[in-house]
């Protein structure tokens, strides 16, 4: 039983969160949990998400109540031995409340960096540091780095990790080229160059895992694990008619309905949610980028892009994740990757799994990638 | 992304547009400042420095100073307008609509009508409105509503600077007249702007809040007061949702529907005078369309029906404020059935 006492704040989860509201707690005060238990779930400008035990010992205090809105780095809740007196606990939450500075620990943390790659802007975030392989971080069609919001900081622990905005999303620049998957992973190798990062491990998700396979077959010497989230270009089918309905929503009522198909309960869909999207769709060049790539990747209804015939090519390891409700692309593709891969379907997950499931998913991640060093 | 101002935010959404489309033009009174006399040429930028910098980017032939006469400024805009040009004229005060009206209701409105559509007229007036500023009676007023009941013209009255920047884009892009008002107390106002040109589409609410007791809905100024007044209101357990409409022509009557179907209670925050007010038209819109849903009377807080006072202390007991909105939501919140 550790004598440390240690404080439970509000982690900071995007880099725009100011705040988040504790919704409900998953252990009582007085019990017994282990590090990586889920203690409490928050509401963040997203979704909601559950927030795991940094370290083992009795959930002491729980020192925010559920409804309670705190600035990140407030104190939610203090874990010890039940060896620490009260007074001991008493005192540490006093000490906290006096000196906390809200500001100042929101403020903190790393911001994203912009480049210059083939001509055109491109945003990434950098979390993390070490000697350890890089893992790079790679969003689906319409998404943008914050898709990793829950997962960045916690994969960032044992290593450096690189999350990008790519052609035509996010903060990159809006002429995607091609736009076309060889093009999405020409940018990606450019940032691995322009890093100087020789080799790394990718995670894609949906679009995203096209562009890690794509590099995996051509750069095979580079890439050290793949890491496929709803993996795109296992299979044929994909909801197509969510790809015309993504690329029309202009309006909130449109963009609610549209994020509320990529999870397994659309209730967690937040009004910044929403209007992220809307303000991402609202931008310059953004409508002529999403009708191009899904030009280049989509054809009547189905994915225009299959690896099927080149998996056996692909000398990485392979870790599958997969929403067991997702309702973009089935999970049955993951039948078509090699034997040796790793495959996963999660429960109460749809399309967005790493924010549905992010401690599972980054559990996972974290296990495959230390031992694909 | 940055943090700027509503002044500045305009300022980029106009150099943006007149990067991009060489037929937008700037004009008005001083809005290149100076020119002419010895000194810095572009000295001023207008009254509130919001074209400042367009003169030494764009060159003097596309931001022009204009004499101080009001329907030259209009008639100028209407008429280059329908001849090819994207005109921006900035208008420094609503108040001083009067001697324009013509050119505004009668030719900038009617000329895509008139003309059985072969004609755009691509018009943004830009106009400071409001009170605040102790300006008195003259200066002060907030006159969207006279606009909004002409049809041919579309109004807007933006509340951030992310909203001016996009909505500023969206009028120069438009193909009918608008009317741009910006509140003169909120030039300072910041909020996260992105570097990258956007547009915001005209008709669409912004949904600040939400919450299921009471539905505010509040233009321009007033919205920051709502925030004021719903984060009051939540410590008493009452909890508030907000709709900015953001154009009140168009207006985005489903948002507001909605928004009282969701809570049955209805506030309208509007800074103008309460005879014939934006507020008067959404509580007869509400009331013709969701009338069973609501639980309560709806409240409109306006300002009384007299001109704005000049002395400072008449002039804050005048306007509408975050402690006259949570008082009006108490009140309904507590209405018996």
């Amino acid at each position: 039983m550790s004598e440390v006492v240690h404080k439970v704040t509000m982690p900071k989860w995007g880099l725009s969160m100011q705040e988040g509201t504790v919704v409900a707690w998953l252990v009582d005060e007085g019990a017994e949990i282990a590090a990586g238990d889920e203690i409490v779930e928050i509401e963040t400008e997203k979704l909601n998400n559950v927030f795991e035990a940094p370290v083992g010992g009795v959930l002491r205090r729980q020192v925010a109540g559920v409804g309670t809105t705190l600035p990140v780095g407030g104190l939610i809740g203090v874990i010890a031995g039940s060896d620490a007196t009260d007074a001991a606990i008493e005192s540490l939450v006093a000490q906290f409340e006096a000196d906390f500075v809200p500001e100042a620990v929101a403020a903190e943390g790393p911001v994203p960096q912009q480049v210059e790659i083939g001509g055109r802007r491109i945003n990434y975030l950098v979390m993390g540091d070490g000697a350890a392989t890089p893992l790079l971080l790679i969003h689906g069609f319409g998404g943008d780095l914050t898709t990793w919001m829950f997962n960045q900081s916690a994969l960032a622990e044992t290593r450096p990790v690189i999350a990008l905005d790519l052609l035509g999303h996010g903060a990159s620049d809006k002429q995607v080229g091609a736009g076309d998957v060889p093009a999405f992973a020409e940018i990606v190798l450019g940032l691995l160059d322009d890093l100087a990062i020789d080799r790394a491990h990718l995670a894609g998700h949906s679009l995203g895992g096209a562009v890690a396979l794509e590099l995996a077959l051509v750069n095979s010497g580079r890439i050290a694990s793949l890491a496929l989230l709803a993996p795109a270009g296992l299979g044929r089918e994909i909801d197509g008619d969510y790809i015309a309905r993504f690329i029309a929503a202009d309006r909130r009522k449109a963009a609610k309905e549209v994020l509320g198909h990529l999870v397994h309960d659309p209730a967690l869909v937040s009004r910044d949610m929403v209007e992220n999207l809307l303000r991402y769709k609202r931008t310059d060049g953004v409508g002529e980028a999403l009708r191009k790539i899904a030009d280049a990747v989509f054809d009547e209804g189905g994915q225009a892009i299959s690896y099927g015939d080149r998996l056996g090519d692909v000398a990485a390891p392979i870790l599958c994740l997969w929403g067991a409700d997702d309702a973009i692309i089935p999970p049955k593709h993951a039948a078509a990757l090699p034997k040796t891969a790793e495959i996963h379907v999660l429960n109460d997950a749809g399309h967005l799994l790493q924010m549905e499931q992010a401690s599972a998913v980054n559990g996972l991640i974290n296990a495959f990638v230390s031992t694909s060093d | 992304m940055t943090e700027k101002t509503i002044r500045d935010a305009i300022n980029e959404a106009l150099r943006q547009e007149m990067s991009r489309d060489p037929s937008v033009v700037v004009f008005g009174e001083d809005v290149a400042g100076g020119a002419g006399l010895a000194g810095e040429s572009d000295a001023f930028g207008g009254v509130m420095g919001v074209t400042k910098g367009l003169l030494g980017e764009f060159g003097a032939d596309r931001v022009i100073d204009t004499p101080i006469s009001e329907s030259a400024i209009i008639g100028m805009a209407a008429g280059s307008a329908v001849t090819g040009l994207r005109p921006v004229a900035e208008l420094m005060f609503c108040d001083f609509m009067g001697v324009c009206f013509d050119q505004i209701l009668n030719q900038a409105a009617k000329f895509r009508y008139m003309f059985g559509g072969k004609v755009k007229t691509p018009l943004v007036i830009r106009t400071t409105y409001g009170g605040g500023l102790g300006a008195a009676a003259q200066h002060s007023q907030c006159l969207y509503q006279m606009f909004t009941a002409v049809p041919g013209l579309k109004c807007v009255v933006a509340s951030n600077a992310y909203d001016a920047k996009g909505l500023m884009i969206e009028a120069i892009r438009d193909d009918d007249p608008v009317i741009f008002f910006e509140h003169k107390m909120m030039y300072d106002m910041t909020a996260e702007v992105p570097d990258e040109p956007y547009t915001i589409p005209f008709g669409e609410a912004n949904l600040v809040r939400e919450g299921g007791d009471v539905a505010i809905v509040a233009l321009g100024n007033m919205v920051a007061a709502a925030e004021a007044a719903a984060a009051t209101l939540a410590g008493e357990g009452i909890e508030c949702t907000i709709i900015d409409p953001r154009t009140t022509s168009p207006l985005d009557e489903d948002s507001i529907v909605e928004a009282v179907e969701e809570t049955g209670r209805l506030v309208i925050v509007d800074e103008s005078n309460p005879r014939c007010s934006i507020a008067a038209d959404i509580a007869g819109m509400v009331v013709g369309t969701a009338f069973d849903a609501l639980k309560a009377p709806i409240r409109q807080v306006t300002a009384p029906h007299t001109p704005v006072p000049f002395a400072p202390q008449l002039e804050q007991l005048y306007l509408p404020n975050a402690d006259k909105i949570a008082a009006a939501a108490r009140e309904i919140v507590s209405h018996a059935a």
